[in-house]
């Protein structure tokens, strides 16, 4: 158990208080945040829907379409946390749209959930466990590789620019 | 039809989960991603009592509902960046415990309102 520190980078992709800047988010822009967020997440889970009819799930079958989604969505929070807090200042927009919006629209809990509850019976629980296991270890090696592939090429490159180094932290 | 739906649903769920994250940070002044979970054990138990009415519920209802609502409500990314997070600060405790408590509660509030639904049908 760590002591609550105060952080510069969010803990929470979706919204971090602790942030400033995301404790401000709402003061005098709710209006683009949330039509951003929205907008996002319809999109998102549009492209949800299409991965599902495109990976279809046989009753009792492994549900790869939700299995696949997630583990995409979770590589690329992972890239674009990096990109949003070490690289640009972002326009103020492009975390609510693509963070908030259209990566939490894309992946899903719920399903993952209860495709898990409707695989648990007799002759599906080891397929049930399987898909819970490896849906969660899958998305924590494509969180993980987001985020740490996205640091190694944003570091060749402002070494190749002979850009002041990474130390200073652009965003407080 | 379907896609408009879906569309809809998820652009009430993706506000509603950035909104309930807010309130639920705002009154506990912790690390641990209390609002996270709150919305997806919400999604949860929703889309658990939504696939216990079965074939009594129309397709349409499902879409705008479970597809579009629950499943922009619910999120995976902000839950593996959130435990990731926590396990670069060192806060191996509170990453091992949102991993467990996610699921678990998640799983217990499906399977939950599945079955109290089925019941009452």
């Amino acid at each position: 158990m760590s002591g609550e520190v105060s952080l510069g980078e969010p803990i929470d992709a979706d919204v971090d208080l602790k942030v400033e800047a995301q404790r401000r988010e709402l003061v005098r822009h709710h209006g683009p945040v949330l039509t951003a967020i929205a907008l996002g997440g319809g999109l998102g889970a549009l492209a949800r829907y299409g991965m599902a009819l495109m990976v279809p799930t046989a009753p009792g079958g492994f549900p790869w379409a939700t299995f696949f989604t997630n583990i995409l969505g979770c590589l690329l929070i992972g890239v674009l946390m990096v990109l949003i807090s070490e690289v640009w200042s972002a326009h103020r927009l492009v975390r609510p749209f693509l963070g908030v919006g259209v990566l939490g629209g894309f992946t899903t809990f719920s399903t993952y959930a209860v495709e898990i509850r409707g695989l648990l019976q007799p002759g599906t629980a080891g397929l049930a466990f399987a898909y819970l296991a490896g849906t969660l270890a899958g998305a924590m090696l494509a969180v993980f590789a987001g985020v740490a592939a996205t640091k190694t090429l944003c570091r060749l490159g402002t070494t190749r620019q002979e850009a002041p180094a990474l130390a200073g932290k652009p965003k407080a | 039809m379907t896609a408009v739906l879906i569309f809809v649903g998820a652009a009430i769920g993706a506000p509603l989960r950035y909104l309930t994250d807010r309130a639920v940070q705002s009154r506990h002044e912790s690390l641990f991603p209390w609002g996270t979970i709150t919305v997806n054990v919400a999604g949860c138990l929703v889309l658990g009592a939504l696939t216990g009415a079965g074939t009594a519920l129309p397709g349409p209802v499902l879409a705008l509902a479970g597809t579009g609502f629950c499943g922009a409500l619910t999120t995976y990314s902000t839950f593996s960046y959130e435990t990731l997070r926590l396990a670069e600060q060192k806060a191996y405790f509170y990453a091992a415990m949102n991993v467990l408590l996610s699921i678990v509660a998640g799983l217990g509030a499906a399977f939950l309102a599945y079955a109290a639904t089925r019941a009452l049908m």
